[in-house]
Parts: C-alpha cells; structure tokens; sequence
C-alpha cells in the first residue's frame, strides 16, 4: 500500500506523556511513554479499560488536550493544535441543534473547500450524507433524528472533511447494538471507500477486531502503556460475515481479552494493596492513596464533561467559575 | 376537522396559553375525563381564586374610609375604567373632528390662492413692481403711495400662503386620554429596553468569552445592579438636561431620562444571563469548532450566539419586566406623561374619583406586565432548541 518510506510512518507518536494534577497539584502521569507508528491508510483501534487513557491519547492527536511530553507528528508536522486535517468522531454526535444535517455538515465543509463554488460544496456534502445513507433526511435537524442518525451526520462531517486521519473516540459507544452493527458496516464502507487513516477507541473487543488492521492494547493506568499490538489478518474490503468466519478470529478475541482480564486484575490487585497498606497505617499508604486519587482524575477528564448549569438568577462570580471556554 | 385540531394546538403552543388546550381536546372528544379535570385545575380553580379575592378586596374597601373617600371596591373601579373609556372614545372623536375641519379649512384657502394667482394678476404686480421702481428713480412724491399698493397685493399671497400653512400645521391640542398615556408609557420602555439590549448584550458576550473582560466587569456590575431607579432617575435627569433642551429637541428631556433610567435598571437580567450562557456553551460544540478551526466571526454566529439564545432570550424576557416596573416609579418622578404621571397627578387630585382611577392604572400596568412577558415567552420559545419542535413540523 505504500510506495514512500515516510507513508510508512505517516502518523508518529513519540515518547507520548500526558500528566494531570492529582488532587495535591502534584502532577502525575496517566499516559506515559506511549510510542506509535501508523501506515497511510492503515486503521488503528485502541482498546484498554476505561479511564485508561485511551481517550486522552486521541484527544492529543486530535489537539484538543495539550501534550505535556514527547510529540506527535502527522504527514511530517508536528501537531501543535487541533485541526481539520484530524477530523474527529466524537462519542456523542455533538451536531450543533440549531442546524439541520446538511448545515451541520456543510459547517465543516465551507471551511475545509473555501474555494470550491457554491455548487461543489453542496454537491460534497450531498456525496457524503448518501454514502452514510442519510440522502433523504439531510435536511432534518438533529432532534427528528435517531441516535443512530445523528452520529451517521457526525461521521459524515469527519468524513467529508477528507482528513488526514479521522480519529474516532468511541463513535458506537452510545447506540444500541442493532444500530451499532449498522454503523459499523457503514463505516466499514467508508474506510474502504477512502482508503482512509483512522485511529478508533473503543472497548468493544469485536468492534476493535472487525474495523483494524492492528490493534492495540492499552495497559491500566495511571502510567498506561501500549501492551500489545496485534495484526489482524482480516482482507479489506470487509464484512462482518467474513471476519466472523475468519479461523483466527475467535483465537485473537480471545488473546484482547485475555489481557484485559489480566490488567484488569493487576488494577484489582494494585487497588487492594493499596487499601490494605492504608489500613496497615504504613508509610507508604500516602503515596498509594495518590495513585488512587489519580485515577479518578483521569477518569474524570477523559470521560466527564462538566455539566452547564442554567439557573437564572446567578451571579457572575458564579458564572466565571463555571466557565469552560477556555480555550 | 383533524387539521383544525393539530392547528389549534399548535397555535396553543407557539403562544404558551396551555390552559386552553384541554378545552380543544374536550371540543374533540380527547378523554373527556383527563381534559375535565386539567380544565378545573387550569381554569376553573384560578378563577375561583380570583373571584375570592374580588370578594375579600369588596369586604375590606368598603371598611377603610381615607379622606378622599372609601377605598373604591370593584364595581366603583370597574365604571371608573368604562367612563375612561368612553372618555378616551369621545376624545378621539373630537380629535378626528378636529382634523377634518382643519382639511375643509386648508381646501377653503388653497381655493382662495388659486383664484387670486391668475396670470393677469401676475402681470399686474409686475406692472405696478415696474411702475414703483420707475417712480422711486424719478424720486416722484407718489412713489410713495404706488409702494404701499405695491406691497398690499404682494402680501394678499403671502398671507394666504402664511395661513394655509397654519392651517396645516395646527395639531389638535385636547389632553392626552388614558390610552395616549399607555401607548408613551410603552414607547418609554421600549426605547430603555432598546437601549439596554444595546449595552448588554454585547458586554454579555464580551463577558462569555473571555475571562479578563469578566474579571474586569464583575467588580462594576456587583456594584451598580443593586442601585434603585430612584437614584438614577435624578442623575440622568441632569446629564439629560445638561445636553437637551426641552424646547428644541424632538425628543422631552424626562423621556429621554426616564428610558435611560429604564435601561439602567433593566439591562443587569440581560447582561448576566447572556455571559451565563455563552459561558456555558456545550464543551462538545467548542470542540466542534476547534476541530473545524472556525474564524471568530463564524465562532460567533454559528456556535456561540444560537447556543446561547435561549438564556439571552430570559434575560431579555426579565429585563424587560424589570423596566416596565422601573418606569411606573421612573414617570411618577420624572414628571414624564404616560402612566406613571397619571398616577401622580391623580394622587395630586385627591378625589375619590381619581382614587379610583390609580386602581384602573394598577391593574393597567399587571395586565400590559403580562402581555409583554407573554410576548417574550412565545420569544424564547421560538429561538429554544431544545423544545422548538412544534414549531419546525
């Protein structure tokens, strides 16, 4: 697939670390050392336990959270923000309501084409919403949607932006697991179609097997690592019936989440011996109640975004504190 | 008959006058029980309620005697607001009278005009314009008289044209009736909320975005919202009067200070809640928008501005109660016709009539009070998209 050596390594990361202050202020490190290379055209899905670190290692790449170590390079350029070279697919489909599909769409698209014709960009954004299978309802605003619907709008959105690598941060996570084999089979297409570089979180061991071509396993956090990686030998293009079938398919579910398992018992184990030594009153329990504090700062980085409140008679000084746009 | 149905209700609810709607499901047939007794509880109960405080206002105005009479009861405020009704109704009859004379008058003289300049009077005036200047270069003694015939027949145009513009211009000069007071009362506070929309919205948004200009703002804003319109009203009534002089200004200087007092009091719900809502924009949409590396302006009114709408809107919507609650009070003092200063001239009165008539304006005021939060409700519900969906099928 690739004739040039750089296209061998067409997204880098590189010694990748990202810390968050546990709640002492003291930084600690969720994702450390993570190094990766990606092939033009080739798909990617991340999987690990929650709060692993498997989002923030995405929202790095996709430039929305600030790197605190090590770099990440794509197509030769180091990343310094985010960027519709590095479209992404978010968990929910984050349309904006005021708009319908095809403005939702066509908001990215005007940016990306600014000097197509008016003509071009309608017809892009026509392309994309048929290829996700939304032709006919392109002109409906996401509340007459389903789920299901508004992230084929989402997906469609990436997709139309003809990123560099399309980055998708659990994208089914949501959905209902009819809907989710629809959505996976459409984005399935797409990737074939496109012969797009894509990275995908996920933490369904199936969905990581049936859209990548490697997968890799992340190590429980803090300090979460790249494990394994594994190739899966499925032929593109891909069905599920095909990858179903497929003689290593089950031997390699059951090697993702054989490791699962086992780093979920070392974070088991870890948790208990934490407890007991703070129970033991032992020096070191301060030490390991910081770890533990950690993680849950990770976790709610990485998964909770604060919710806006929308009182009417507040004060500023309540406004201030709650504001999040600060980008 | 469906569509009249789903019509209806859809009308109920753009205009939020849900206590109507078990009465259009009633008239359907719609569970007959479920609608009954949303009605009792939606209509009949208020206004049970309010014929029980008719009745406890009856029992006790008619136990307080004050020195301009007996508190007036409902029925005394009830024939005061007919009589100034029909005043109102009779007044604008004259008024119309008064405008319809004044054509016929304006016709009269203009017929007058065009009798008088005919183009043999022309010729004569020139000629006796010609003949005056012959004479006063001769300097004949009968310069004189020609010049006083000479001017008599110039100034036979000259005051015609000088009375049909008289004539034109007269405005009809009767007091202004209740209803005249309203209608300045709400150009008041339309102007003043005008006004403070202007201010607040944009420091708002100003306020949203970025945290330096809110840090900058709060100690300002804490500091003047508490401030009453009692004490703004004399400031601006000064500054006001310093720069407009009431007798050449197309505008009175107590309406300008009083919808400056307005706005002031009026454009703190406005200015709070659209920093809290361009504060509180959905991460997710901001994330949007950096991934998509929206410019500023695209920023602004594709994400920021309609995200934040319906919380502009209920600022909007309580600043706009605020002002019509400071006006009352802004009017009374600043002298400024309209509401307000029909109350205090009706307390200047001191007659058990116009007691009464401070009544009519009370509820006057409730009622216009409502109306524009209603206005504003139906507003809100336009620009929410969250339950907008009536409106888009």
């Amino acid at each position: 697939m690739s004739q040039h050596p750089q296209d061998e390594r067409f997204v880098e990361l590189v010694h990748l670390v990202k810390a968050y202050p546990n709640p002492h202020g003291d930084p600690i490190n969720v994702v450390e050392d993570v190094n990766l290379k990606i092939r033009k055209g080739e798909v990617i899905s991340i999987i690990g336990h929650s709060g692993c670190g498997k989002s923030t290692v995405l929202t790095m790449v996709a430039g929305l959270n600030p790197i605190t170590s090590g770099g990440i390079v794509v197509d030769n350029r180091e990343i310094t923000g985010p960027g519709p070279d590095r479209a992404v697919v978010f968990q929910s489909p984050c349309l904006l309501p005021w708009m319908t599909a095809y403005q939702n769409v066509m908001l990215g698209v005007q940016n990306v084409y600014p000097h197509a014709t008016k003509q071009e960009r309608k017809e892009i954004v026509e392309y994309y919403l048929h290829l996700v299978g939304l032709g006919e309802s392109m002109h409906k605003y996401p509340r007459e949607l389903s789920n299901g619907m508004q992230q084929r709008v989402g997906i469609a959105r990436a997709v139309a932006l003809q990123p560099k690598v399309l980055l998708l941060d659990e994208p089914f996570g949501m959905l209902d697991s009819l809907t989710r084999m629809e959505l996976q089979q459409i984005l399935l297409g797409l990737l074939d179609k496109t012969q797009a570089t894509a990275m995908m979180v996920t933490h369904d061991v199936d969905e990581a097997l049936l859209v990548a071509d490697r997968v890799v396993m992340m190590t429980t956090g803090p300090r979460a690592n790249i494990g394994e990686i594994v190739e899966t030998p499925f032929a593109r293009p891909r069905d599920r019936d095909a990858v179903l079938e497929h003689p290593d398919f089950y031997p390699l579910r059951g090697r993702l989440i054989q490791f699962l398992e086992d780093e979920g018992h070392r974070r088991d184990a870890a948790a208990a011996k934490a407890r007991s030594e703070r129970d033991g009153q032992t020096v070191s329990a301060v030490e390991e109640e910081q770890v533990v504090g950690v993680e849950e700062v990770a976790e709610a980085s990485a998964e909770a975004a604060p919710m806006p409140t929308t009182p009417l008679g507040e004060t500023l000084d309540q406004v201030h504190s709650e504001q999040h746009v600060s980008s | 008959m469906k569509e009249i149905k789903y019509f209806l209700l859809k009308l109920i609810d753009v205009t939020a006058l849900n206590f109507l709607e078990p009465v259009v499901r009633l008239c359907y047939g719609e569970e007959p029980k479920v609608q009954l007794e949303k009605i009792g509880l939606y209509i009949l109960v208020p206004m049970v309620a309010f014929v029980a405080f008719l009745g406890l206002w009856w029992g006790v105005a008619d136990n307080i005697m004050t020195k301009s009479g007996k508190v007036p009861t409902p029925p005394v405020v009830w024939h005061e607001a007919s009589s100034m009704w029909s005043q109102h109704l009779a007044a604008r009859e004259q008024r119309a009278d008064f405008y319809k004379k004044q054509e016929v008058r304006v016709a009269e003289l203009e017929q007058k005009l065009a009798q008088l300049e005919t183009p043999q009077f022309e010729q004569r005036l020139e000629k006796t314009k010609a003949d005056l200047e012959k004479l006063e270069a001769e300097n004949s003694p009968r310069a004189k008289s020609k010049r006083a015939v000479y001017e008599s027949m110039a100034s036979q145009v000259s005051n015609l044209e000088a009375q049909i513009e008289n004539a034109k211009t007269a405005q009809y000069a009767g007091a202004p009736t209740y209803i005249d007071q309203i209608i300045l009362s709400l150009k008041t506070v339309f102007f003043g909320f005008a006004i403070a929309t202007a201010i607040a919205l944009p420091i708002g948004i100003l306020c949203g975005i970025s945290r330096v200009f809110m840090a900058a703002m709060t100690p300002l804003i804490s500091l003047f919202k508490p401030v009453s319109p009692i004490v703004w009203l004399p400031i601006c009534g000064i500054i006001v009067g310093a720069y407009i002089n009431a007798d050449n200004s197309s505008l009175p200087p107590a309406f300008i200070s009083s919808a400056i007092t307005v706005a002031l009091c009026s454009l703190w719900p406005t200015l709070v809640n659209t920093a809290l809502g361009v504060a509180s924009i959905d991460k997710d949409h901001i994330n949007v928008a950096r991934v998509l590396r929206l410019g500023f302006w695209s920023r602004m009114f594709k994400i920021i501005i309609p995200s934040s709408l319906p919380l502009i809107f209920t600022g909007l919507r309580i600043s706009l109660g605020v002002g019509w609650m400071v006006l009352i009070a802004a009017e009374l003092l600043a002298t400024n016709p309209g509401l307000g200063k029909f109350v205090w001239d009706a307390f200047q009165n001191g007659s058990s009539q116009t007691f009464a008539q401070m009544f009519v304006a009370v509820f006057t005021v409730g009622i216009i009070g409502l109306l524009l939060d209603r206005i504003m409700v139906i507003f809100q519900r336009a620009v929410s998209f969250d339950n907008a969906q009536a409106m888009a099928i």
